[in-house]
């Protein structure tokens, strides 16, 4: 399929080609994180200017206990959050794969429809909905589940910020598991149907190996966004230093510590980079076995 | 050769239905009742918030919570905002340039990756697969320390640089994904046929890779539109989008008003987006 350029033309056209991404992402995308790599190991003066000064101290100051705790529970809300919607994601999925060719369109279109609409709106419409006068405790109060004096607060919750971040990301999951589900071959689920005559047996030996490409990919399109996530927090989980985006950002706002927040997001970027890594070796030695 | 041949799909999709039949038992329509109640629930989940949002920015109180009443008031509230007016004349000024130059020279890279086998490919490769792995947080506040750095005053023009940036990679994966399906026998039938690459590309390729381009660009926009936290590091004064207003407006005070305003933005994202998936697909079968 792809050539080797070998006239000075072809050579020409691939410099053309290719020159504008690369100008673009170098200056815009390697340099600046170069620049936040060598920001990281610098110095600051009280007064938020940075000195020069190559050290680990912001390295080693994250490893207080109040920073590991805020690490340690952007990972646990990223791996619920990641594990709720491969719960309720993957048996949409199953579903959605199982209907007619035509009635399957619109049935996409219905599930990516919301994922079309601005997440900022639809993590709004949840802080309404969980607020103390919000419509979930009024269904309460309706349903006599409680009663009007002691509703529940579900803002500014963990709780609440894990429901935000499935409420958006769950339709990623969906999508990724229907794209590896869509595309089993239906005779091998028949002939494993006729070997072990047990459909929970058929789904666990056949079913689920086969779409674990879906799961593996659809489970990264999940908690990369969560761990990392900024806006969720901030609107459902009251707005402090809850998760570890909300910590960076505010090394580059009140704080004014540009060198720890630097600190802070290499060691977010080097975290995701290195499991999405894991992820896709699991994938491809798994992908071998079968 | 008058009688037509019905399409292998549909031939294998009835011999799939009559077996289905054939086999269904009580215990298959139980199952396949449980699965459709699920599915319900499951879009009600999707649907039931957004719902309510819309609801209530017809309610007479001040208070997006309590309904006393319907009312267009924040409708004509919502018009008369300047405020909103500018930051929604910066949202596609942004969205809009920032797509049309990811688009452009996003489909370039994929074209020349697909096409030529060069040594540093892999390298490219890794750094268009970077922004999309990479949390938005870090981005954001990379290119704010670069803006510093070299002294670039915060306003429109950074948050456009700074769109095209992330836009670049999520245009390129869906192109090439275009392009890796369409066979190259095409292209080389077609250059017999015009004897001049360049041609052969225009007539040929370029209007088979036209469905990826669009979905390219329909995911750009989108995230353009979307984008709130490296819009907000990287705006000035005077540079404010919606969902940066929005945000701001959540923060004060809650008024039926920003209810208002969601639902004019989901209205024109529920138009806008079967529009261009039915182009697409009509482009497709062309």
């Amino acid at each position: 399929m792809a050539i080797e350029p070998r006239t000075r033309r072809e050579r020409l056209t691939l410099n053309i080609l290719l020159s504008p991404t690369l100008f673009w992402l170098i200056f815009f995308f390697a340099i600046p994180l170069v620049i936040i790599l060598i920001l990281s190991f610098l110095d600051n003066s009280p007064n938020g200017r940075i000195v020069w000064n190559i050290q680990l101290d912001n390295y080693i100051r994250f490893a207080d206990q109040l920073y590991i705790k805020i690490f340690i529970r952007s990972f646990f809300i990223a791996l619920i959050t990641t594990i709720i919607c491969l719960l309720i994601g993957y048996p949409m999925a199953y579903w959605m794969a199982n209907q007619s060719l035509k009635k399957r369109n619109t049935f996409l279109l219905l599930i990516m429809l919301p994922f079309w609409t601005n997440f900022v709106i639809r993590t709004y419409a949840w802080k309404m909905l969980l607020a103390r006068q919000g419509q979930i405790n009024q269904l309460l109060i309706a349903l006599k589940i409680i009663d009007e004096d002691n509703v529940h607060t579900f803002l500014n919750t963990n709780a609440a910020v894990i429901m935000g971040l499935i409420y958006i990301w769950v339709v990623a999951m969906v999508l990724a598991c229907f794209a590896s589900i869509s595309g089993l071959d239906r005779s091998l689920l028949e002939a494993a149907q006729d070997l072990f005559a047990n459909p929970a047996r058929t789904f666990l030996r056949v079913t689920l190996p086969l779409t674990l490409p879906g799961i593996v990919s659809g489970s990264i399109l999940v908690f990369v966004p969560s761990f990392g996530a900024f806006v969720t927090p901030d609107m459902l989980g009251g707005g402090k230093a809850d998760m570890i985006g909300n910590l960076i950002s505010q090394q580059f706002g009140e704080s004014l510590d540009w060198p720890f927040g630097s600190a802070i997001s290499a060691i977010l970027m080097i975290v995701m980079l290195f499991g999405t890594l894991l992820y896709f070796r699991g994938l491809r030695s798994g992908e071998a076995q079968s | 050769m008058t009688t037509q041949i019905p399409p292998q799909t549909r031939q294998t999709q009835i011999k799939l239905d009559y077996q289905a039949a054939e086999y269904t038992s009580f215990m298959d329509r139980l199952k396949q009742w449980l699965f459709n109640g699920y599915a319900s629930l499951f879009y009600l989940f999707l649907y039931a918030p957004i719902f309510v949002l819309v609801l209530y920015s017809f309610n007479k109180s001040r208070f997006p919570t309590y309904w006393t009443g319907f009312t267009l008031e924040w409708y004509k509230i919502l018009f008369n905002d300047h405020l909103i007016g500018s930051a929604l004349k910066n949202t596609l000024i942004v969205s809009i340039s920032s797509t049309i130059i990811a688009t452009i020279i996003g489909t370039m890279v994929s074209v020349g990756i697909e096409r030529y086998r060069f040594r540093a490919k892999s390298a490219v490769d890794g750094l268009l697969f970077m922004p999309i792995i990479i949390p938005d947080i870090a981005m954001a506040i990379m290119l704010v320390v670069f803006y510093n750095l070299i002294h670039m005053d915060l306003g429109l023009y950074t948050i456009i640089i700074s769109h095209i940036a992330f836009n670049i990679s999520f245009v390129a994966i869906i192109v090439r994904a275009r392009m890796a399906s369409l066979s190259s026998t095409m292209e080389e039938a077609a250059s017999d046929l015009y004897a001049n690459e360049w041609n052969a590309f225009w007539r040929v390729t370029f209007p088979l890779l036209i469905p990826g381009i669009l979905g390219g660009a329909l995911f750009a926009f989108t995230l353009s539109l979307d984008d709130y936290v490296i819009t907000n590091f990287t705006s000035g004064p005077g540079s404010t989008t919606l969902p940066i207003r929005i945000i701001g407006m959540t923060r004060r005070n809650i008024t039926p008003e920003i209810n208002a305003l969601s639902t004019m933005m989901l209205l024109t994202a529920m138009l806008l987006v079967p529009l261009s998936l039915w182009l697409q697909r009509r482009e497709d079968m062309s």
